[in-house]
């Protein structure tokens, strides 16, 4: 075989290599205890902060609480049960549904059109989802039920905040929690270290193979040390953990001729740069994935 | 002192000397700068290159740092061109001259100090010499629009081989022409919104705002700008390799009129885009039509002369050649071969991207998240500007005399190891079309193995293409005394030219 051709098959079983596909790994992960309790909540006080890469002067007028950290899988198992089983939610095609009113729809050049009626809250069955049903008891895949809750769409999360007399943060209240009032890049400072979050290839316990890895549990990064892996303690000046990295956050704000919604705080599967407290990613309020989650807001 | 002093005047005084300082000075950038890339932080590099360097990077000014770094690369490139075309078309010899310091003391200036404001500590001297070499550079293209007047009836056509009016106005100097105007407005455009930084605007990527509904005229104006700023680049390098391998006869009097009707509809469409943003859109693909007409034009006859002169140099006669034969002699010089595939390759690996991403914008793309939209799209314009870069590689590689195998190996390292890497970006940044975000892994891992790999071996290629250059230098009788010697003779022939 000439060299040439010899290459050119090299290239080919190379590419075919590359698109064989395998499902995220469903082995049980490393159960650790962060000792954070996830049913935690912290007060965010009223008064200005800086918001945005340019840093404009921003007044929240009043006091809210945030989630400590996401809502996690056993939490969102918890709340399937139990709004399933008084008809705040249903069974629809693809997985639960919830009612949703719609946005007011202006016809807007590339606006999403988001009617009233039931949208997909959580596609239960998909195969990348950490929640399984088992004679219609939703439960945490083993091991998962401290890490974050994903595969759930905006109305789902909606949903859930929701359900308990919650609701998501908007995105100002997300952004002055995760980083104070004095203008910091990331919860924790101005630089980002690989034991600091779960981002693309930090090379945690939880990626032993690099790249996209896996979730780590809510409250990971708080400065203990689990199987010889030394984290640092990262929460926001609030005492809020994961404000950047593991996985995006849903938040509540609904824009006038777009209807995306706006997710904030980078995940497992963007390099560091995407977890400045400013960076917005933006999805269709029925996207899921597993790099997208959660917290809620009250007050 | 006088070796010293004949280097200098090969260097700074030969448009083969400048060329090879330009692509020098952007080869040491990128790799200076590109220890900062996605690879390098994964490989651990980044990290004690920033403190071995001293670079102080606030995460809050990356955004702006990249703008600096694209601007200061561009002007590098854009010099380059200049350097090319004031050697290719017809002008006074001091009009050269002057047209090539300006641009040289422009980028070098622009490039040294933007640099350094950028990433070694904020001093305003430094940002202000880093407009101050663009505003030079500027200049220069004043000067280089002055010195392409096409009315001037000394430079009108006198071999009617060549696209020409009837009065005889040479139509590809009207092309040249017309794209350094076009350049020179389109730079403006941009340089308004830099003008009112801190007053109504602030630093953005134009991949940042893709999916906010309302811009404002500032952001449409940078956006508008760096779009048609790429364009231009590609319109003058497609009219510069048109000269290099004589383009003429009947496909270039049809692919002038394009090239020049492309450049004034798509320049004049993106302009729109402020006032007019619903239609601006129209405006450009309409123009763009003329102008990969006219760049398909180039190709086909560059095809048909590599055709006709391997078959000459194999002896067969063109009648009696087979396919076979006339694909070997197609493939007989990777140079011009490789500078007209890339043009054709960047349609598959760019503008069916892009086009795809148009018609697909509501259904598809903006049902993915926009961190999503957004890989495509930085894939999509760092492709353009790769190719666009190989293109000038492949040219310098004819004017710095590559011959024989170092020729083909040249060559063909280029066009095979760009190519496996932008293909491999393309698949890349389009992933979410084949395989879900859990799965993904693998061919993450593939294409991002195929895309070092095919940079690699090409900024290997361009790092031996230096090394020998850079020996050369220290030789008494070196490649670079006869590329003097040549540059010499040919502003000989300027001086009595009219």
């Amino acid at each position: 075989m000439k060299p040439l051709q010899r290459l050119f098959l090299v290239l080919v079983m190379l590419i075919l290599a590359a698109c064989s596909s395998s499902p995220q790994n469903q082995s049980p992960p490393l159960v650790v205890d962060t000792g954070i309790d996830p049913n935690r909540w912290s007060l965010i006080p009223a008064g200005e902060f800086l918001y945005g890469q340019h840093e404009e002067e921003v007044n929240i007028e009043y006091d809210y609480e945030m989630m400590v950290t996401h809502v996690t899988n056993a939490q969102f198992a918890t709340f399937l049960n139990l709004a399933l089983a008084d008809g705040a939610i249903k069974w629809g095609e693809d997985g639960l549904v919830g009612y949703y009113p719609g946005d007011v729809f202006d016809g807007y050049d590339h606006e999403r059109e988001i009617k009233a009626g039931d949208w997909l809250l959580f596609p239960v069955g998909d195969p990348d989802v950490r929640i399984v049903e088992q004679n219609g008891v939703f439960a945490a895949s083993p091991g998962y039920e401290d890490h974050p809750a994903i595969m759930v769409t905006w109305f789902g999360a909606r949903a859930f905040c929701a359900y308990y007399g919650w609701r998501l943060p908007t995105e100002r209240e997300w952004e002055k929690a995760a980083r104070g009032v004095d203008g910091r890049a990331f919860p924790w400072g101005d630089e980002i270290a690989k034991n600091n979050a779960n981002f693309y290839n930090s090379r945690d316990p939880f990626e032993p193979n690099g790249g996209l890895g896996d979730t780590t549990p809510v409250g990971f990064y708080n400065g203990k040390q689990y199987a010889g892996y030394q984290t640092q303690n990262s929460p926001s000046p609030y005492g809020l953990y994961d404000m950047a990295g593991n996985v995006w956050q849903w938040t509540a704000d609904d824009y006038k001729d777009t209807h995306l919604r706006y997710l904030r705080g980078g995940s497992r599967g963007d390099y560091d740069y995407n977890l400045r407290v400013w960076t917005r990613n933006s999805a269709s309020p029925d996207y899921y994935s597993i790099t997208v989650g959660f917290r809620c807001a009250r007050g | 002192m006088q070796a010293i002093k004949q280097r200098y005047q090969f260097l700074f005084g030969s448009t083969k000397g400048l060329v090879l300082v330009a692509i020098a000075m952007i080869s040491l950038e990128t790799v200076f700068f590109g220890m900062l890339s996605g690879p390098m932080a994964e490989l651990g590099i980044r990290e004690p290159w920033v403190r071995l360097t001293g670079m102080q990077l606030h995460p809050a000014e990356r955004e702006g740092r990249i703008i600096m770094l694209y601007h200061t690369i561009a002007m590098a490139v854009v010099a380059i061109e200049v350097y090319f075309i004031t050697a290719l078309v017809k002008m006074k010899r001091e009009q050269q001259t002057n047209i090539n310091a300006m641009v040289t003391v422009g980028y070098l200036v622009s490039m040294i100090f933007g640099m350094w404001f950028a990433y070694f500590g904020r001093n305003f001297i430094y940002h202000g010499l880093f407009i101050f070499g663009q505003s030079l550079v500027f200049f220069a293209g004043v000067m280089l629009a002055a010195a392409l007047w096409p009315w001037n009836k000394a430079y009108y056509v006198r071999d009617t081989a060549y696209a020409h009016t009837r009065s005889g106005l040479d139509l590809e100097r009207l092309a040249f022409f017309v794209m350094t105007v076009a350049t020179l407005g389109s730079s403006i455009f941009g340089a308004v919104a830099g003008a009112n930084f801190g007053n109504g605007f602030e630093v953005f990527l134009a991949e940042d705002v893709v999916r906010e509904p309302h811009k404002s005229p500032l952001d449409l104006a940078v956006i508008g700008h760096l779009h048609i700023m790429l364009t231009l680049i590609a319109v003058a390098l497609a009219l510069i390799i048109g000269r290099w391998v004589d383009f003429k006869g009947r496909l270039h009097k049809w692919a002038m009129p394009a090239m020049i009707i492309g450049t004034v509809i798509v320049t004049l469409g993106v302009w729109a885009v402020v006032p007019f943003e619903s239609i601006a859109h129209i405006i450009i693909n309409v123009g763009s039509v003329f102008m990969l007409g006219a760049s398909f034009l180039l190709i086909a006859f560059t095809w048909r002369q590599q055709i006709r002169l391997g078959l000459a140099k194999r002896g067969v006669s063109r009648a009696e050649a087979g396919f076979g034969q006339k694909l070997a002699a197609l493939l007989h010089d990777p140079l011009p071969f490789g500078a007209t595939w890339q043009m054709l390759f960047m349609n598959f690996v760019v503008t069916a991207v892009g086009v795809y991403m148009a018609i697909n914008l509501d259904d598809v793309i903006r049902e993915w998240p926009w961190r999503e939209e957004r890989i495509t799209l930085t894939g999509h314009w760092h492709i353009l500007a790769g190719i666009i870069g190989t293109i000038i590689l492949l040219y310098y590689g004819d004017l710095a005399g590559l011959k024989g195998r170092v020729r083909q190996w040249f060559g063909w390292t280029i066009i095979i190891a760009s190519d496996i890497a932008f293909a491999a970006v393309t698949l890349f940044s389009t992933k979410r079309l084949f395989v879900r975000e859990s799965a993904q892994q693998p061919l993450v891992n593939w294409t991002m193995w195929l895309t070092d790999a095919g940079l690699f071996l090409v900024l290997v290629v361009l790092g031996a293409l230096m090394a020998w250059r850079l020996i050369d230098l220290f030789k008494a009788r070196g490649r670079w005394r006869e590329e003097m010697a040549e540059s010499t003779l040919q502003s000989l022939v300027k001086e009595v030219e009219p």
